[in-house]
């Protein structure tokens, strides 16, 4: 019933609007059509001149409104350089983007038709047109520059000391590897996987470099002011691994693996405590469409000390023992239930 | 040359009932061979034009759908279960829903409408008409050139009709998510008819490419040379020959997802595992080997392109339009030559940097951060010449005029924002973020879309011999441009708080909750900028059978051919010989005269340019 209403409004709006449109024509053509066309010249081209105010203003009031809302500062170090190079480009872009408004709608107005003037016949300016191409030309060398000095910075290879943990996207969850005490990831093998078996990524058991890693879902533990690689991969479609607070993206794409490496700046609860939001968590989006369920593919990365990250990760089995439990040597449990305490 | 022409083949000789002595275009024609498979460009670009402003309505009522999930996930709507069942059962749309109507949503835009809707319109009505030609080089292909879209159109409507529903994985159909049914209900037999409809709309492409570019060449009229053409020929040129240079690599790329698909190869595919849906175990894919990255770089080496090939003919229209209506030589007419020329060879070479997370190498990446950001110098020269052009002009503010200043605005705010993401440093952040969602509405959808209606509202007295009404024509704009910035321009906002693309549901989510009442303001100001569409589309349809009259064959006062012909011209154009050119179509406000058309000689006195 409400919808029939709301179609009935639009309906009776238009019809309304239409009428007068159509009046306005039949009026047009009395009063003659030139002096009612230049009637309409002199509205528009006011209300251009009321856009660009307005529209300015709005602008302004659009970025008090919502700059609030926008991300805190970057908790990786490199995510520094990415909001650096954005405030560059903000400021370079944010003059060209006034300056080339107003004149648009400034011209626009008042350079409306009017008969006590004539059009200025000027076809071009060599000298006009090379200074234009110019500076436009250095200023974005400028930011070709900038731009690539820090996305060299951010790509180059990890730093020798980073932990690396591995990044698998599925259809629509995040599974984490830590590859132990040995620092290395053990192979593996798609064709191995098997969840029911214990072995949700496809290790290879016979490499002893396997049997310390450790699985785990969801939840992604880093250490603060520690370079971590992110080795990606993916079961099935495109993935992304997003961190928006870290400013860092990269895909997970099935049967090529991807790397990124970062070195976060706060831990969760320093991040609590800036911005003052006591459910503040950093979050791991995937952002490359991946079917139904992307929207709901969350991750939850926690940023900790490396005391924390330590016990951590020893309160964790390694994966080997989960899907093979008849090799878990006994006093190794012991040891490491010990260790913990 | 026009002598040659004036014998027209396709013309004379297909319909030989009476000989009638003076006019070529006086023969016989049957409701068939005039309105359906009329082999007559003017015909040919309405039927493109009508073609496309159904997609349009089509396509913009999916972007209310999914505008309505995204501004009230939580409320039901009871009429959409009525009307899309188990697609949005409860009234709430379904995941699988809100995924096929964004992918078709941009499918249909990108391609439909701002391909074929806007160039298949534009070059065929304006190429003949302004370059003084009878007809296109090949009246048969420009007509196979339609039907062909005509086709791809019914199998594109028709997967929407499935069970399973149509291609759901994004109007960029990357695989593995397209390639395999068990990643999606979209990639089931929806995304095969995408692929079959996107085939033969890569044909009608080319068809029609190809022909516009060969009567670009070789159809001009007497005294018509290629520095004498209209910045819109130019444009058309540009375009035609960018599609044809990158659809047929688009159209490799899918004949290989085709395969994949299929076949069993594994072009895109390698080390898949999938969840048996029944809990039986795992599915392991055979498939090692393959690149799913391999599909992006044959998809965005027509996809990059593909903006260009929508924007291009909108910057001539609104060059020309601009012009016109300054009552001033459009400024620096070789440089805005020059800068389109730049801008359809960097097409070609930018297409990566839709690609800096993907894995690419970063070297390679940096190469085309280089080659991004070299277009803005370009973009940056047209902008300035169309500001110095409406500079100390004597500007009239028809509905096409306000539309081409619009263009320019959403031009500058759109282009300054891909900056940034061309960028790899700042698209590592904002890629795939809305950033990016209100980057190309602005710059490519809602910008080419303005010179889609300038162009529209400009030539209607051309295709139809009256005139639209101005006052509705007003209203629109204005909804329409005010509208437009309000829905696009907070939704750089969602992007900066890192807000990916393509989530229909935030709930679950602790940092993008907080734009619960924006969306809700976006989704409103959507719906009524679609419903001022919709009283455009009554104003086309109205003012084509009651619209004023024109009475004028030169209505705008302006300098270019199509202006030469009778006020309806028939098939073959001109009654009598074809015109001869003179002179540049831009000799507007020259030696005290306010417009002086191509077709006069140049007298002795003039002063040169």
């Amino acid at each position: 019933m409400q919808a029939f209403f709301i179609v009935a409004i639009l309906g009776l709006g238009f019809l309304i609007t239409f009428q007068i449109a159509k009046a306005s024509e039949y009026v047009a053509v009395l009063r003659g059509e030139e002096k009612a066309r230049k009637q309409a010249n002199k509205v528009n081209a006011f209300l251009l001149l009321i856009f660009l105010i307005v529209g300015l203003i709005g602008v302004y009031y659009c970025n008090e409104k919502l700059k609030g809302k926008i991300l805190p500062v970057s908790a990786s170090e490199q995510g520094v350089d990415i909001d650096r190079m954005m405030w560059i480009t903000l400021a370079l872009t944010g003059i060209v983007f006034v300056i080339t408004q107003i004149a648009l709608f400034w011209f626009s107005y008042k350079y409306q038709e009017s008969d006590t003037r004539k059009a200025y016949y000027y076809p071009h300016n060599n000298k006009l047109e090379l200074i234009w191409t110019v500076i436009p030309a250095i200023a974005l060398t400028v930011l070709v520059g900038f731009g690539l000095y820090y996305w060299f910075a951010i790509t180059k290879d990890a730093p020798k000391d980073a932990m690396v943990v591995e990044v698998t996207g599925k259809q629509f969850g995040w599974e984490f590897r830590y590859p132990g005490k040995d620092g290395i990831l053990g192979k593996k093998y798609y064709k191995n996987i098997d969840p029911s078996k214990g072995n949700p990524v496809g290790q290879l058991w016979d490499d002893p470099a396997n049997h310390d890693d450790v699985w785990l879902e969801q939840e992604m533990h880093l250490v603060v002011n520690k370079p971590v690689q992110l080795v990606i991969n993916s079961k099935d479609v495109i993935h992304d691994v997003g961190l928006p607070h870290f400013r860092m993206k990269m895909d997970a794409v099935p049967g090529t693996p991807t790397t990124m490496w970062f070195t976060p700046r706060f831990t969760t609860k320093q991040m609590i405590e800036k911005t003052g939001k006591s459910n503040f968590v950093f979050e791991l989006s995937c952002d490359q469409m991946c079917g139904r369920g992307h929207t709901g593919m969350r991750g939850v990365v926690i940023v900790e000390t490396q005391d924390e990250f330590n016990a951590w990760l020893a309160s964790k089995e390694p994966q080997y023992y989960k899907a093979n439990p008849g090799k878990k040597p006994v006093a190794d449990t012991l040891q490491a239930t010990t260790s913990v305490k | 040359m026009s002598d040659a022409m004036h014998i027209h083949p396709e013309v004379v000789t297909t319909h030989d009932v009476h000989h009638d002595e003076h006019h070529v275009h006086h023969h016989k024609e049957t409701f068939i061979s005039k309105y359906i498979f009329s082999m007559d460009h003017k015909t040919i670009g309405k039927q493109f034009l009508i073609t496309g402003i159904i997609w349009a309505i089509i396509g913009g009522l999916f972007s209310v759908l999914f505008r309505l999930q995204l501004g009230y996930p939580d409320t039901h709507f009871p009429i959409l279960e009525t009307v899309f069942g188990k697609w949005a059962e409860g009234g709430q749309i379904k995941p699988e829903f809100y995924y096929a109507l964004i992918t078709m949503h941009g499918t249909v835009l990108v391609f439909f409408v701002l391909t074929a809707g806007l160039s298949g319109t534009f070059a065929n009505i304006l190429i003949p008409l302004q370059l003084g030609a009878r007809d296109m080089a090949s009246p048969f292909l420009n007509m196979l050139s339609y039907w062909f879209f005509f086709m791809a159109s019914i199998v594109m409507i028709s997967s929407l009709f499935i069970s399973t529903g149509p291609a759901a994985g994004g109007w960029t159909v990357y695989p593995p998510l397209s390639a395999l049914g068990q990643a999606s209900e979209g990639s089931k037999l929806g995304m095969d008819l995408w692929i079959v409809s996107m085939a033969l709309f890569v044909v009608s492409s080319l068809l029609g490419g190809l022909n516009y570019i060969s009567t670009i060449l070789n159809l001009r009229t007497k005294g018509m040379s290629m520095t004498r053409m209209p910045l819109t020929i130019w444009a058309m040129f540009f375009t035609a020959i960018l599609g044809v240079l990158s659809f047929p690599v688009l159209l490799s790329g899918l004949i290989l997802l085709l395969f994949d698909r299929n076949l069993g190869t594994s072009f895109y595919l390698s080390d898949i595992v999938f969840a048996d849906p029944n809990g039986a175990g795992m599915i392991i894919l055979p498939n090692e080997g393959g690149s799913a990255i391999l599909f992006q770089h044959l998809f965005w080496f027509l996809g990059h392109p593909e903006v260009y090939i929508i924007l291009l003919p909108a910057m001539g229209m609104v060059s020309e339009i601009l012009s016109v209506n300054s009552r001033k030589p459009i400024f620096g007419y070789m440089a805005m030559l020059g800068s389109l020329f730049a801008i359809a060879i960097l097409a070609f070479l930018v297409w990566a940097h839709h690609m800096f997370v993907t894995g690419l190498n970063p070297f390679l990446g940096s190469i085309f951060v280089l080659l991004t950001l070299l277009i803005a110098v370009p973009s940056a020269i047209k902008v300035f010449n169309w500001l110095t052009t409406l500079w100390r002009g004597n500007i009239r503010f028809t509905p096409a005029t306000l539309f081409a200043i619009g263009f320019v605005s959403l031009f500058i705010s759109g282009g300054l924002t891909g900056i940034f993401l061309g960028n790899s440093t700042i698209d590592i952040h904002l890629h795939d973020t809305m950033f990016v969602v209100a980057h190309f509405h602005i710059v490519m959808g809602v910008a080419s879309m303005f010179g889609m209606f300038a162009g529209i509202y400009h030539w209607f007295p051309k295709m139809f011999g009256r005139y639209m009404n101005s006052t509705l024509g007003y209203i629109h704009f204005w909804v329409t441009i005010v509208g437009s910035y309000l829905i696009f321009w907070p939704m750089h906002y969602e992007g900066l708080a890192g807000m990916p693309r393509r989530y229909l549901d935030k709930s679950s989510w602790v940092s993008f909750t907080q734009f619960g009442e924006l969306d809700k303001m976006i989704t409103i100001v959507s719906i009524i900028v679609f419903a001022v569409q919709l009283m455009f589309v009554f104003n086309f349809f109205y003012s084509i059978f009651k619209g004023r009259k024109v009475t004028t064959p030169n209505p705008w006062g302006s300098n270019t051919l199509e202006w030469t012909t009778p006020i309806r011209p028939g098939h073959g154009n001109w009654e009598g010989e074809i015109p001869e050119v003179h002179r540049w179509p831009y000799d507007y406000a020259k030696d005290g005269r306010e417009f002086i058309p191509q077709t006069e000689p140049v007298g002795e006195n003039e002063s040169k340019h």
